[in-house]
């Protein structure tokens, strides 16, 4: 193991925003499409001032709109470069139609996401519906619960996408992540630049000796392989990531993996969550737990691909389970209530008692007492079929 | 086939028989010697070139959608200048996206735009077909006043399209690139000089080029040649370029003939010669007077 030098330098008190594009300035890429959206834009715009001080030689691409900052992007990292972006909300949307084709075409692209509300009407607060809207298109997603999360999730996006040839989104909760200073611990730079080391380029628009066509047209007869394809590219990166975690962990003492078990092993109540909350939800255990209570969480860090198999061995002891989507879906049971649903029918030997919450759309905070009281219902059999939404 | 037409774009491809695309792709990329990166549009020659497994490129290509061909060459852009800096690239390659006027026109418009406004180095080449001729014929921006189309058609009320063509000339020149040219199939080694010259030219540049439709215009495969033609010995499409600015008029005939000449010769303008619809013909004439004429006053 390699020793960690830890000194006063390298802690400091940052926002979501600003230490991601801390990250971005030790990973130093090679191209950068940026274009403003509230709460994503301390990241670019911090950025594009690293750029003007001639902190980093990143050609940055100052796009008209999402769409062509993707498309930039995509073109960019097509052409061998280490090309990444940042959005948010209506952007991602906006951007939507080209990020299959991110996947579908192997990029290696990393977008970092501060998770916001969609319209109508407009709201520009922390929600996690935008990135559920694009949940299925072949990116791998990772939540961080906190500024310190949001900073190496970066880094350890782009060592996952690169090994993989696969898009990363690593997401903060807008706001609550992205404009609080917290107190983080920042990797020397050339710990972080060996560690994410060069972009190993298959296949590129400048090898001008082997030219590869990108983006054809597949028929009926060969369409569905490409699809299988990336779904092996997606089992890969649950194996993957667990790797660069603990590659990870090396060189920051910092331990991540598909999800964050706390208080869960001797308790009988559990809350399933992703993102900022956790950490409100943690105090709650505190708190509870002073009170005799035997309550516990799991934060899920990896959320595309889901780790069913791991998610429901873990919750496999637990008959409580409340799960807290910070999204709704509209006419349907919230997206991480249906994944932990699939997870627990082939984990759990007895059905156990499960609850959808909503909770924090549009910037709504949840306090320690909303989830107090989520234990509570819990713990008093208040368990329905109906979706709860913490107002 | 003449094997240097064929070094960077195969003969096997599926287009239609009569589509002048495949001639304005190896003519344009046929104007130079340095090694080229394509960025397509989606579309009839995305769709004619590319399918899997097969591919018609000998040179790197991606298509990546429908209106961001000029978006994907900006990265490209990005991407050379990077790889260059930091030693990764020994020699930059010349960035030329392909559309059609759906994807140039109409949803590409934005992304073009931003592409020119930012400078790239790159050639924009838009293969102007009049309509969304991939799709089977609908109404684009750039159909002219009077065409039948899918979306426009012609009806006991109607006549076609009812708006004028955009002049995507003049708002391409308005942010002020050093060279653009509006071209035609049927002109090859006209095309091949300002494919050539574009392609000198730092920073972007721009050519539009009328690519007459045989299955959406109607007329026989054979024609294309000759209504693509007469389209500019009418002076509805003249052949120009605008360099630094300066307007440079390449094609003035004496005599232009009269605008029934290339009309008549398609389906798509075969009810303007109804009686009823006579006024909507010497409307056409007008504005291909007014055009002309402005256009002269430019140089």
């Amino acid at each position: 193991m390699e020793k960690i030098t830890k000194n006063k330098t390298n802690v400091k008190a940052l926002t979501g925003g600003y230490a991601v594009a801390e990250a971005w300035r030790q990973i130093e890429p090679d191209v950068m499409a940026v274009y403003p959206i509230t709460p994503q834009t301390t990241i670019i715009e911090t950025y594009a001032k690293m750029k003007a001080d001639g902190k980093v030689a990143t050609e940055i691409v100052q796009v008209e709109s999402e769409h062509s900052a993707m498309s930039a992007t995509i073109g960019a990292s097509a052409a061998g470069a280490r090309a990444v972006t940042a959005s948010s909300s209506q952007g991602i949307l906006y951007m939507a139609e080209t990020l299959p084709v991110v996947s579908g075409l192997g990029l290696p692209i990393v977008m970092s996401v501060s998770s916001r509300a969609l319209s109508a009407p407009l709201n520009i607060h922390g929600e996690h519906g935008d990135v559920m809207a694009v949940r299925d298109l072949g990116w791998v997603q990772i939540f961080a619960e906190q500024v310190q999360d949001a900073y190496d999730d970066t880094i350890i996006a782009l060592k996952l996408a690169e090994e993989i040839n696969a898009p990363v989104m690593p997401i903060m909760d807008g706001f609550h992540t992205s404009h609080t200073t917290e107190r983080i611990e920042i990797l020397d730079d050339e710990v972080v630049k060996k560690f994410v080391g060069e972009r190993k380029v298959q296949q590129s628009l400048t090898d001008f000796e082997n030219p590869t066509t990108f983006g054809t047209l597949a028929l009926q007869n060969t369409f569905f392989e490409f699809k299988l394809d990336q779904e092996k590219v997606m089992q890969k990166a649950k194996i993957a990531y667990k790797k660069i975690c603990g590659e990870f962990f090396k060189i920051s003492g910092r331990k991540y993996s598909l999800f964050e078990a706390y208080q869960l092993e001797d308790a009988t109540s559990v809350i399933v969550i992703m993102g900022a909350t956790a950490g409100t939800a943690k105090d709650a255990i505190d708190k509870l737990r002073l009170k005799g209570k035997k309550v516990g969480l799991l934060s899920v860090k990896l959320f595309r691909p889901f780790p069913y198999g791991e998610i429901g061995k873990a919750l496999s002891h637990i008959s409580k389970i409340a799960v807290l989507d910070r999204a709704i879906s509209f006419g349907a049971f919230p997206p991480l209530y249906q994944d932990i649903v699939s997870s627990v029918y082939h984990s759990h030997s007895r059905k156990p008692d499960l609850v959808s919450y909503i909770y924090g759309l549009g910037g709504r905070d949840t306090m320690q007492k909303d989830i107090e009281k989520v234990f509570q219902d819990l713990a008093e059999g208040e368990i329905s079929s109906k979706i709860k939404y913490l107002t | 086939m003449n094997k240097d037409l064929t070094k960077k774009f195969s003969s096997g491809h599926a287009t239609c028989a009569g589509c002048g695309i495949p001639a304005i792709v190896r003519t344009v990329l046929g104007a130079t010697d340095e090694p080229v990166i394509v960025s397509n549009a989606t579309g009839c020659l995305e769709v004619t070139t590319t399918i899997y497994p097969a591919t018609s490129w000998k040179v790197p290509y991606i298509h990546s959608v429908f209106g961001n061909a000029a978006a994907t060459a900006a990265g490209i852009d990005a991407a050379q200048k990077a790889l260059e800096k930091s030693g990764k690239l020994k020699k930059k390659a010349k960035i030329v996206a392909f559309g059609g006027d759906g994807g140039t026109y109409d949803i590409g418009l934005q992304a073009l735009s931003g592409a020119l406004e930012r400078g790239h180095d790159f050639l924009y080449v838009c293969y102007d077909n009049e309509g969304y001729m991939n799709t089977g014929g609908q109404r684009s921006g750039a159909t002219p006043y009077g065409a039948n189309t899918e979306t426009a058609p012609v009806g006991s009320q109607s006549f076609g399209k009812t708006q004028q063509r955009k002049d995507l000339m003049e708002i391409v020149k308005a942010h002020g690139i050093k060279y653009l040219a509006q071209a035609n199939v049927a002109y090859l080694p006209d095309l091949k000089r300002k494919a050539q010259k574009a392609l000198n030219t730092p920073g972007p540049s721009f050519l539009l080029v009328l690519q007459p439709c045989t299955q959406i215009w109607k007329f026989p495969t054979s024609e294309y040649v000759a209504v693509g033609k007469l389209a500019t010995e009418t002076n509805f499409w003249p052949l120009y370029e605008i360099e630094d600015g300066k307007y440079i008029i390449n094609n003035i005939a004496k005599e232009p003939k009269p605008i029934e000449e290339f009309l008549k010769t398609q389906g798509r303008f075969k009810h303007l010669f109804k009686d009823a619809n006579k006024d909507v013909i010497a409307k056409i004439q007008n504005d291909v007077n007014v055009s002309w004429e402005k256009l002269q006053k430019k140089v």
